[in-house]
């Protein structure tokens, strides 16, 4: 089966996000009054071959400790979409 | 004379410097491809500054799976002198041959300027001919240098020396004003300035100098220590 996964990786609590930062600091000007705690991260999306979901989550767990996030500085959470 | 290999990865862009600077100060430095994966035959390893794999994914995320890394991480493992510089450092931390992390600048600006280092420590083969507390005036050229890492981590560090340089004026927001560690050992060192840019006078500073000379001091250490290793029976 191949099934659809995402890969969410964002800068750990405590870890300074200076992109965030910037963003929130934008936002009165636009307009949007009452958002905040603005975090910036990057999203992958994966199609994994597994025999079940489960599998496949575990695939794209270790992926993205591996590679996809540096565990130092940042979270990933994966999800599993759906069969791709 | 001891050998010193300079990495080249995809992206790299100051492995000439670095070949340059060391052999103005009388060393013998070699580009090696990232490709490679044997370093038997030199003394030292200098991994340079530039965007190794583009920078894409994060810094020196890619490079650490480069093959030549293996083959750094035994030579450093041996006690071999490691220099990573810049994106060198970067590389170092993603592949766990250096703690902590390096995130985007405070100030979310790319910096390139002259900063004023104070040498933190002389325990380690980049700063071991330096005298502590002195400052050398030596550039940055860098987006993600701003050095991350938790409580225990840095605490850790101080306790062991294993701080090298610090910034005088934290440019990008360092932890605890960081532009050089090395390992427990103090053989593999990393450090975002680039002293390669700072040999002579004639490139503004010539405080560099002493760096690179300890480098390879260590680096011809390390080439006497497997003479001995060879001419023992």
């Amino acid at each position: 089966m191949e099934y659809a996964v995402r890969v969410d990786v964002t800068l750990r609590h405590g870890i300074a996000d200076p992109e965030g930062a910037t963003i929130e600091r934008a936002l009165p000007a636009l307009g949007f009054a009452g958002v905040h705690s603005v975090r910036t991260g990057k999203a992958f999306a994966l199609v994994v071959e597994a025999d079940s979901a489960e599998g496949a989550r575990e695939v794209a767990g270790s992926l993205a400790t591996r590679l996809l996030s540096n565990p130092v500085i940042e979270d990933a959470a994966v999800t599993v979409v759906g069969v791709a | 004379m001891s050998r010193v290999g300079v990495v080249v990865f995809p992206g790299s862009n100051c492995e000439h410097d670095v070949v340059q600077a060391l052999g103005a100060l009388g060393g013998r430095a070699e580009l090696v491809w990232h490709a490679e994966t044997d370093l038997s035959g030199f003394d030292a390893v200098v991994l340079p500054g530039g965007f190794a794999h583009g920078d894409y994914l994060r810094p020196g995320a890619l490079a650490r799976f480069s093959p030549v890394m293996g083959a750094v991480a035994a030579f450093a493992r041996a006690g071999g002198p490691v220099l990573g510089i810049c994106n060198g450092f970067q590389v170092l931390t993603e592949a766990g041959l250096l703690p902590g992390a390096l995130q985007k600048n405070r100030g979310l600006t790319f910096l390139c300027e002259p900063t004023t280092l104070v040498v933190a420590s002389t325990r380690s083969v980049l700063t071991r001919t330096a005298a502590l507390g002195a400052e050398l005036v030596v550039p940055i050229n860098h987006f993600a240098g701003s050095y991350v890492c938790d409580d225990s981590t840095y605490l850790a560090l101080v306790e062991r020396d294993q701080v090298v340089l610090r910034y005088r004026d934290n440019p990008n927001g360092s932890r605890g004003d960081i532009a050089g560690i090395a390992n427990e050992a103090g053989n593999v060192v990393g450090l975002m300035p680039h002293p390669e840019r700072a040999f002579s006078a004639l490139l503004g500073s010539a405080d560099g100098r002493v760096l690179l000379e300890g480098f390879l001091a260590s680096a011809d250490d390390a080439a006497a220590a497997r003479v001995d290793l060879v001419a023992a029976p």
